[in-house]
């Protein structure tokens, strides 16, 4: 007898992808007034409005008291995934905002095209860290790579498209080797929906011994790879560097940042779910994403001591705090309930705070940088006085990349490291002391060159003016330095939000 | 009984994943290195239709899986030819060793 299916038997229920198909539809909209408008502005502020209306969907559908699975258990709505949309909205809209005179000066042509691939990507983006199964996962995560390609090759010179082919290659290698590890995972549980996972694995450890724990190691390993790509830690940070060099500069902010966030929320959902609950003893989780933390941190750091142009040394820079926000995910493999919820919470307080920094920092260096310059740490040099505020916005930025205080990642840093010890995980937590004191010389290297006075006399450039870019600097300042001195609002979303979806 | 079983799929499936991750390791024309990314996916579809296949319930999910990893796979390979095609009109060469103005 056919089974009656319907909507409802299905657990469809649109109002759960609400904010994403909000941004769909907006980065329609784009794509279609762009045909019409004379005044390309208007874009920016389209894209700006629906981003902002998709995070009001976001937290609407958070507090409707929506939680819980739908689409047969496809889509998960919780705080975790709610706090993590909110981080990629955030440095979407800030990178919306940086953009207007970027795009206007160096990518005329493409302004439809720039911000509607820019909202395609947060779609993905979204979509990535609300998923419960594989299929679903692995689509949402190839929405947001081809989108965010496009992006990095529409300057169309050389080095973007160079950057942009890079890019591409290694991501499609690195997707595959993931998919790979999510075919073994599905021929050992016969399933890809996540939640259904840790007790399949569970039993076909117990009764199925050496080999099926070996299958679900290599599966493990190799689906690091695909989110070691991602999240830009070692050894997969070959194409960090040059696409950092090549592409243009607000993306690389956006890319920074909002990338990273959403690698993160599957890397936790995933491995806490499917190998953390299966009480998977035979891999040594801590070690190995600890020694993945400690590689991504010294090689990050002491290569971008020798860097002499800022966005590669902030590429470099961006590879040491993959490293730092590694420390805890390692934890989570060691340790009780609490510290579960410690280390998840400072996951995604260090990410909040890490958004606000780097794109402060990014966004400064668009209103810093001379209008046809080479992007060399040099051209900072005088920085305050051509921009006062951009190079005190760069100054607090880079402060708290080196965790300082009064700073958000100060706090996200001790948040973190604390997580460690209490985890027993003490020679992490020394690790990445010891790496911050490292960073601080490259760190505060350009910061004495804003302060130096310049000799020659180098234009303000157009950017500095742009009324948009000053607001979402000085957004991210506010962010940067409320995190630093009153983190508790956000501490506690944070820790429930961990205590949403940790067991 | 099938004269087949499993693990002969299993391993056409590593063999092919392998000969593609040599390609893209080995070769230096990008049009060839996309050529053998297809060949590490197709690795992985044989996998998972074979697992679908022998699973004890006859899951579908592998069938599903397999056949958006190759509209994925298109997707790339357009891109990647757009790229491709941007990079060539301009610097005349699809040798990856040519392509390093940036480290």
């Amino acid at each position: 007898m056919p089974t009656q299916i319907d909507a409802a038997s299905l657990g469809i229920d649109f109002a759960h992808l609400a904010p994403e198909i909000i941004l769909t539809l907006v980065a329609i909209a784009v794509v279609l007034v762009d045909l019409v408008a004379r005044d390309k502005s208007v874009l920016a502020w389209l894209s700006a409005l629906g981003v902002a209306m998709a995070g009001g969907a976001a937290v609407w559908l958070w507090t409707s008291d929506a939680s819980g699975a739908s689409y047969s258990g496809i889509v998960i709505t919780d705080l975790f995934g709610t706090m993590f949309k909110l981080i990629v909205l955030g440095g979407t809209l800030l990178a919306i905002l940086f953009s207007p005179a970027y795009v206007e000066r160096r990518l005329a042509r493409f302004h439809g095209e720039y911000y509607g691939l820019l909202l395609l990507a947060t779609v993905g983006m979204m979509l990535l860290v609300s998923m419960g199964e594989l299929i679903s996962i692995v689509l949402a995560l190839e929405i947001q790579t081809f989108a965010l390609v496009a992006l990095i090759a529409l300057l169309k010179d050389e080095k973007s498209t160079e950057s942009a082919l890079k890019f591409l290659l290694l991501s499609a290698v690195a997707t595959a080797v993931m998919l790979y590890g999510m075919a073994i995972l599905f021929g050992l549980t016969g399933t890809t929906f996540i939640a259904d996972m840790p007790a399949i694995v569970a039993e076909r450890v117990a009764d199925g011994g050496v080999a099926n724990n070996l299958a679900l190691i290599l599966a493990g390993v190799l689906i690091i790879v695909g989110f070691g790509f991602k999240i830009s830690s070692v050894p997969f940070q070959m194409w960090v560097p040059p696409v950092y060099e090549g592409a243009p500069t607000p993306i690389v902010g956006y890319l920074s940042v909002a990338s990273k966030a959403a690698g993160f929320a599957v890397l936790l959902r995933l491995f806490i779910v499917v190998f953390e609950q299966a009480g998977l003893d035979a891999l040594d989780w801590p070690l190995l994403i600890g020694g993945l933390a400690v590689a991504s941190m010294t090689i990050g750091n002491v290569v971008a001591i020798i860097q002499t142009n800022i966005k590669r040394l902030l590429a470099y820079s961006t590879i040491a705090q993959a490293g730092y926000i590694l420390i805890g995910v390692a934890v989570l493999g060691n340790g009780e309930a609490n510290v579960y919820e410690l280390a998840t919470s400072g996951v995604i307080f260090y990410l909040a705070a890490y958004t606000f920094s780097n794109l402060a920092a990014f966004g400064a260096l668009i209103a810093l940088s001379p209008p046809n310059g080479n992007d060399s740490i040099e051209e900072l040099t005088g920085g305050f006085s051509r921009s006062p505020f951009a190079a005190v916005v760069l100054t607090v930025a880079l402060i708290s990349l080196v965790g300082l205080p009064p700073t958000g990642l100060f706090v996200g840093k001790i948040y973190l490291f604390y997580g460690a010890v209490q985890g027993d995980l003490w020679w992490l937590a020394l690790a990445g002391a010891l790496n911050s004191f490292v960073s601080a010389y490259y760190y505060l290297r350009p910061v004495r060159r804003l302060w130096q006075s310049s000799d020659s006399d180098v234009a303000t450039s157009e950017a500095a003016r742009s009324l948009s870019l000053r607001a979402s600097m000085a957004v991210s300042l506010i962010g940067v330095i409320t995190l630093g001195i009153v983190p508790f609002w956000l501490i506690s979303r944070a820790t429930e939000a961990a205590a949403s979806f940790t067991p | 009984m099938d004269a087949l079983a499993l693990q002969h799929y299993l391993l056409l499936s590593a063999g092919l994943f392998a000969v593609g991750l040599v390609g893209v390791l080995a070769k230096r024309n990008v049009v060839v290195i996309l050529m053998s990314i297809e060949l590490m996916l197709n690795g992985v579809n044989v996998a998972l239709v074979a697992f679908s296949r022998y699973s004890p319930v006859d899951e579908l999910a592998g069938h599903i899986f397999a056949i958006f990893i190759i509209t994925v796979a298109a997707a790339e390979v357009a891109i990647g030819l757009a790229i491709l095609l941007t990079i060539f009109a301009r610097r005349n060469t699809v040798d990856a060793a040519e392509i390093n103005l940036l480290k």
